[in-house]
């Protein structure tokens, strides 16, 4: 369980994030959502010890993440930030093998290897295992960090924007990745997303921010709402029911 | 081991050995060494005394460089920062003429560990300034590097005017490996030792080269790791550049060379480097000692313009990789 109390972001004299209280249970899908600027990215950041809060705290299972040594929760927590990474010539199998430094600080076992092939096998990689990461495209490389983070065995992953920069058909096999890896692998993902309806479509929990607040949360169809959506995004949104999701249509 | 890995070795195995007997034979007097009891005891106080630890000085000089140029790379996260482009170099110049400015007695070990911290504040004033710039295309950051380097530089010569120490200044901006004697290139063997130091925890500086999030995320803290990659890069340039002078180029060209060849696994590149920048450095000084005998050339002038063309070809190729 991760709980954040009392959170609060500030830049110089812009306050990012305000006074943000949240429970986040173990297992399932959280999709973070809100307009540009909210502070969703942010607040992924302190969530994950990249960055410091201005006030407040943010407890996993009970014990302060900002105080606890960094090797420690890498063996709880695992964090994807936006792809800006500088684009080393590794191999995409040397890349996921970075993964299980918080358990061998370099020094691979039989267990790490065993680790490394199932996360390559789970996205699929197998085949581009000996690729240069500078020879794949962007959606392949989102799918070798991803299977970096996911070897790290950690219960928390944390991704900010995995959909970032992927075409609908990539888009849509990450989520099933994300929704999979929450199923088979017991692991809570907490993803921030822009696209309503992924979120809504896989997770299990809706987060959505405005103005460095928490607007709401509650599951997909408790935000799923005209009257929920349409403020936080400042744009009439009307709900048409499909399938087993509701889906938001804003388009004209 | 990669076959082609295996090759590389190979090569080198065959060509250090031939490069150490050329470079132990070349100079205004060329001398067989494996004749060396045939040789009178003038001769053979040359091979002892001068030959020998120019040889060795070259093989630690060369590799040490190019060992501090890959890690100057993954601390910076940028292919094209190594000490000549970070202000590492400029700085351990300025800090060993102020020592030679105000305490021209002190012994060797102290010039370099006064080079050392200059060069260690003058890269982290490097990192901080490209920290806060952000910018956006990766060859800016060797630019902002030349900027702050010609700077520090322009400090470094006016001072060296002003008080007429600017022939001392010029022996430490341009490696020459001529004056190198018996009991006066022993501190490179400290340069040697931080090399060994940078294989042991190899692991550590590869996590740290792709960047704070990712390495913080794996649990590696980060600033610590950088503040102790810079201090070994710091005393590697500094002892380089008072024993011997400045090696520009080296950090660059080789580690980029060798990446191209066989990726950035840092573990396994890092012999090859260390050797492969040996070798260059080698082949650069020896040529030097040739063209224009029974005068030299400095190698550093040499290792500039061979570096320079050879940096050039390496550039193409990478736009051509990443296309």
């Amino acid at each position: 369980m991760i709980e954040v109390q009392q959170l609060h972001k500030r830049y110089a004299d812009d306050a990012v994030l305000t006074d943000i209280n949240l429970r986040i249970d173990s297992t399932g899908v959280v999709a973070i959502i809100g307009p540009n600027g909210a502070g969703k990215s942010t607040l992924l950041t302190i969530m994950s010890r990249l960055q410091q809060p201005s006030h407040g705290r943010v407890r996993l299972d009970g014990e302060d993440i900002h105080q606890m040594p960094t090797r420690q929760l890498a063996q709880r927590l695992a964090i994807l930030r936006q792809e800006n990474h500088f684009v080393s010539r590794l191999t995409v199998r040397e890349l996921v093998s970075f993964g299980r430094y918080p358990h061998s600080q370099g020094k691979l076992r039989q267990r790490d290897w065993q680790s490394i092939e199932q996360a390559l096998s789970f996205l699929d990689l197998l085949p581009l295992q000996h690729r240069y990461l500078d020879q794949l495209s962007g959606g392949q490389r989102q799918r070798a960090y991803v299977a970096m983070v996911l070897c790290q065995e950690t219960d928390y992953v944390l991704l900010d924007e995995p959909l970032n920069n992927l075409d609908i058909h990539h888009a849509v096999s990450m989520m099933k990745l994300i929704r999979r890896a929450a199923d088979e692998l017991k692991r809570t993902i907490i993803i921030v997303i822009h696209d309503i309806n992924f979120a809504a479509a896989y997770a299990d929990q809706i987060i959505a921010l405005k103005d460095g607040q928490i607007a709401c949360q509650g599951t997909p169809t408790e935000i799923m709402r005209t009257s929920v959506l349409s403020p936080i995004f400042n744009l009439p949104i009307t709900i048409a029911p499909y399938e087993k999701h509701p889906l938001a249509v804003f388009y004209r | 081991m990669t076959r082609s890995r295996r090759l590389a070795y190979a090569a080198l195995a065959l060509l250090l050995p031939l490069l150490v007997l050329l470079s132990l034979a070349a100079g205004g007097q060329w001398l067989n060494p494996l004749g060396y009891w045939q040789h009178d005891a003038s001769a053979q106080q040359v091979l002892l005394i001068s030959r020998l630890p120019r040889t060795l000085s070259l093989l630690i000089a060369g590799a040490a460089m190019s060992i501090a140029g890959v890690l100057m790379q993954l601390l910076t996260q940028n292919r094209y920062v190594e000490p000549a482009t970070a202000g590492t170099i400029a700085s351990a110049s300025l800090g060993l003429l102020l020592t030679a400015l105000f305490w021209p007695s002190s012994p060797l070990l102290l010039k370099m560990l006064i080079a050392s911290l200059f060069a260690l504040l003058g890269s982290a004033l490097f990192i901080a300034i490209i920290q806060r710039l952000k910018l956006l295309s990766p060859l800016l950051v060797p630019v902002i590097g030349l900027m702050l380097s010609a700077v520090i530089g322009a400090l470094t010569t006016f001072i060296a005017v002003r008080f007429e120490l600017l022939q001392a200044l010029n022996a430490w901006l341009n490696g020459d490996f001529s004056s190198v004697l018996q009991g006066r290139y022993e501190l490179l063997w400290l340069t040697a030792a931080i090399a060994l130091v940078i294989f042991v925890v190899a692991e550590r500086f590869a996590v740290a080269g792709m960047g704070y999030d990712v390495a913080t995320n794996l649990g590696l803290n980060y600033h610590a790791t950088q503040t102790l990659g810079l201090a070994l890069v710091s005393v590697t340039t500094a002892v380089v550049v008072v024993v011997v002078g400045a090696l520009p180029f080296l950090g660059l060209i080789v580690p980029n060379l060798i990446s191209l060849a066989y990726g950035d696994q840092l573990r396994a590149n890092l012999p090859l480097i260390a050797l492969t920048g040996a070798a260059l450095t080698m082949a650069c000084d020896i040529l030097g000692r040739v063209l224009i005998a029974p005068f030299e050339i400095p190698v550093g002038t040499l290792l500039g313009v061979i570096g320079a063309l050879l940096f050039l070809w390496v550039l193409r190729q990478t736009r051509e990789v990443a296309r």
